[in-house]
C-alpha cells in the first residue's frame, strides 16, 4: 500500500475510533485511550532505534520526561511572564504565551530530538549492553538535573491546570485524546515510511552487521544519529501533553522506570522488525495494563509486563509478528 | 632481505611516472605491544591482479583492514586514486571505489540475497556524484550482479539458506555491486572444493578484465599462482618479497617463512 493511501486508512480508523468513543460518551474511555495511544507512540519511538537499528535504549523515560518538562517549562513561563521577561518584551510575549498544546508537543519533540543527538554523539560508539547502560545513565543524569531545577518544580513537582472544556471537542480530555491519536497515526506512518525507505534499509544493515554496512558504503554513525534524533523526538512528543493529562508532575512520575520497561516490552512482544509490532504490542499490553489496574490493582500491571516479556523472550523471540509469520509460513507449506 | 624486494616486476613501477591506484607508504599498526604491520610499502597500479600471501598472523588481514578503513593505521599513509584516505571512515572509502569482501562472509541476515546487493547499490553507487538509480534500474543491477556469480535464482532467498560457496559468492557480489576500482578479496576461497576454487578464480579474472584492480589474499597456492600477476609476501608484519609470482615462490626468505629454516 502506498504511503498516502495508508495514511488515509489510518486516519479513517482513527476517526472511527474517536466517533465511536464519543458515541459511547464515557470520558473514562478517553482517559484509557489516551494512555494506550501514548504507548503506541512510545513503543514506535523505541523501535526506530531499538528494533530497526538494534540499539537497545534503556533511557526512554528520560526522553519522555524531556517532553514532559519542556511543557512544564513553557507552561510556567506562560503563568508568570512578568517574572521571566524584561518590561519591553512583556507585551509581545503575552501575545505568544500561553502556548497552545500542539506547539508544546512540537517543542517537546525538538528538545528531546536535540538531547537525542547529543546522547548519540556521546554513546553511539558503544555497543550492546554498554550502550544500554549509557542510555540508562543519561536518564539518571537528566532526572538529577530536573530535581535541582526549581523553575520546573524541582523535587516538589509542578502543577498544570488544564481548562475544563474546550471549543469543538468539549471536555479537555477529548482534545488530548485526539492530539494523541493524531500523534500515534503520525508516528506509525513515519515508522512505516522509514522502514521501506533507503534509510530503513540502512538501519537494517546496522542491526545485521555494522562492519559490513560500513564497507558497503552505509554511513553508520550518521544513520544512528538520525535514528536517535527521530526516536528521541517521538518520545518527547509523547511526553509533552502528559502534564495536561495528569495535572501534577514530579520527577519520579515523569522519569518512571515503567516507561523504559514498557517501551522495550511492547515492541518485543509485538515484534521489532516492522512497524506493526510495536503498535500491536502497545495496543494489547497497554490495554491489558489498564484493565488490570482497574479490575485488580495498579501494582499488578508492571508484573504482567514482566511476565509477558519473559514469556515472549523465551517462547517467541520474534514477537507476535514472528508467531504470525511462522503460522502463515507453515500453513502455506502444508 | 630478498633481492627482489622493492622492485615489483610490473610495467608501472615509478610513482612519479604514473600515480598508482593504491599507494601505501610506511604503514604501521600495533595492537598493544604487538606490531601487526611494520613500515609496509606497497603500490598497486590500475588493472593489476595482485596476490598477497603470508603465514597466519603475518598481518594480511590487518593490512586489508587498514586499506578499507575497518582499522585505522597509526603511522604511514594510504593513498587511493591520488587521494589520502587514511583517517577516512570505511563508507567514504567505499564511495571512492574501494571494496572488500570479508574472510568469513558477513551477509545482512534479515534481508534477502537481492536486498543484500541493493545496499551497496543504494549507498555506494547511489551516493556517488550524479548517479541516481530508479527502482527498475536497481532491480536490473541486482540481477546483473547476481548473475555474474550465478546466484540469480537465489535472489529471493535468505542468505542463511545459502551453501558455503554461495555465501562467499554473495560476499564477493556485494563487494562488486559497489562498482569498485579496487576489489580486495580476503580469503574468499578457504574451505572450498577444487572446482569451486576454480570458479571463483575465473570470476575474479573476469572482473579484472572489466578493468577492476584486484588484491587477492589467499592460502591456496594453486589459486594464487593461477590468479596473480604479481605476488607480495608478508611475514610478521613486514613485506619480505614482492615481484613476479614464479620468482617470489623461489625466494629463500619466503620459503623460509613458510617451511622454517
Amino acid at each position: 500500500m502506498r504511503t498516502p493511501l495508508f495514511t488515509l486508512v489510518m486516519l479513517a480508523v482513527a476517526a472511527a475510533l474517536y466517533l465511536s468513543f464519543r458515541f459511547v460518551g464515557n470520558d473514562y474511555l478517553f482517559f484509557l485511550g489516551y494512555v494506550v495511544l501514548q504507548y503506541v507512540v512510545i513503543a514506535t519511538a523505541w523501535n526506530i532505534l531499538g528494533g530497526y537499528c538494534g540499539y537497545v535504549n534503556f533511557g526512554s523515560a528520560g526522553f519522555f520526561a524531556i517532553g514532559v518538562y519542556s511543557t512544564i517549562f513553557f507552561y510556567n513561563i506562560g503563568q508568570a511572564p512578568e517574572e521571566v521577561f524584561p518590561e519591553f518584551l512583556l507585551t509581545p510575549m503575552k501575545w505568544i504565551f500561553p502556548l497552545p498544546l500542539p506547539v508544546l508537543i512540537v517543542l517537546g519533540g525538538v528538545f528531546a530530538g536535540l538531547i537525542g543527538l547529543g546522547m548519540g554523539y556521546l554513546t553511539l560508539r558503544l555497543r550492546g549492553v554498554f550502550f544500554a547502560i549509557a542510555t540508562l545513565a543519561l536518564a539518571v543524569v537528566l532526572e538529577t538535573f530536573i530535581v535541582n531545577w526549581s523553575f520546573v518544580g524541582g523535587s516538589r513537582g509542578a502543577y498544570v491546570i488544564p481548562p475544563e472544556n474546550i471549543p469543538v471537542f468539549g471536555p479537555f480530555i477529548q482534545y488530548l485524546f485526539v492530539l494523541m491519536l493524531l500523534l500515534a497515526v503520525a508516528s506509525v506512518v513515519a515508522a512505516r515510511l522509514i522502514e521501506r525507505s533507503r534509510l530503513g534499509i540502512g538501519f537494517a544493515t546496522i542491526r545485521d552487521d555494522e562492519l559490513a554496512a560500513e564497507t558497503s558504503g552505509v554511513p553508520t554513525l550518521r544513520l544512528k544519529l538520525i535514528a536517535t534524533v527521530l526516536s528521541g523526538a517521538l518520545f518527547g512528543m509523547a511526553g509533552a501533553p502528559f502534564p495536561f493529562y495528569i495535572g501534577y508532575v514530579e520527577p519520579n512520575s515523569a522519569f518512571n522506570l515503567s516507561y523504559a520497561v514498557n517501551a522495550i516490552a511492547m515492541p518485543m512482544i509485538g515484534g521489532t522488525t516492522s512497524w506493526v509490532g510495536p503498535m500491536i504490542g502497545a495496543l494489547i499490553l497497554s490495554t491489558l495494563q489498564q484493565v488490570v489496574t482497574v479490575t485488580i490493582s495498579s501494582a499488578v500491571n508492571l508484573l504482567i509486563t514482566g511476565l509477558l516479556l519473559i514469556g515472549f523472550v523465551i517462547l517467541a523471540p520474534n514477537g507476535l509478528i514472528g508467531l504470525w509469520h511462522d503460522w502463515t509460513g507453515r500453513r502455506s507449506k502444508s | 632481505m630478498s633481492q627482489i624486494m622493492g622492485q615489483p616486476v610490473t610495467e608501472v613501477v615509478d610513482d612519479d611516472i604514473a600515480a598508482p591506484l593504491l599507494g601505501i607508504d610506511q604503514l604501521g599498526k600495533r595492537f598493544g605491544g604487538f606490531v601487526a604491520l611494520d613500515t609496509v610499502d606497497l603500490s598497486v597500479p590500475t588493472g593489476q591482479r595482485l596476490g598477497l600471501i603470508g603465514p597466519n598472523g603475518s598481518g594480511k588481514s590487518t593490512l586489508v583492514n587498514c586499506i578499507s578503513g575497518t582499522l585505522q593505521n597509526e603511522t604511514g599513509s594510504v593513498r587511493f586514486n591520488g587521494q589520502r584516505v587514511d583517517g577516512m571512515p570505511p563508507h567514504q572509502r567505499a564511495r571512492l571505489g574501494l571494496a572488500r569482501s570479508f574472510q568469513l562472509p558477513r551477509p545482512f541476515r534479515s534481508m534477502t540475497v537481492a536486498e543484500n546487493i541493493r545496499v551497496p547499490l543504494l549507498y555506494t553507487v547511489g551516493a556517488r556524484h550524479g548517479v541516481h538509480l530508479t527502482q527498475s534500474e536497481l532491480e536490473d543491477r541486482c540481477l546483473e550482479v547476481l548473475s555474474l556469480v550465478a546466484l540469480q535464482d537465489k535472489a529471493r532467498k535468505s542468505p542463511l539458506d545459502l551453501t558455503q560457496v554461495e555465501m562467499r559468492k554473495l560476499e564477493l557480489a556485494r563487494a562488486m555491486a559497489a562498482e569498485p576500482k579496487l576489489l580486495i578479496a580476503d580469503e574468499s576461497m578457504a574451505g572450498l572444493s577444487h572446482s569451486e576454487v576454480e570458479d571463483i578464480v575465473a570470476l575474479l579474472i573476469r572482473l579484472n578484465q572489466r578493468g577492476i584492480t584486484i588484491i587477492m589474499i589467499e592460502h591456496i597456492m594453486r589459486a594464487v599462482m593461477a590468479f596473480s600477476q604479481r605476488l607480495v609476501v608478508l611475514v610478521s608484519g613486514r613485506k619480505v618479497a614482492d615481484g613476479a609470482p614464479e620468482d617470489v615462490i623461489k625466494d629463500k626468505d619466503v620459503v623460509g617463512a613458510y617451511l622454517g629454516t
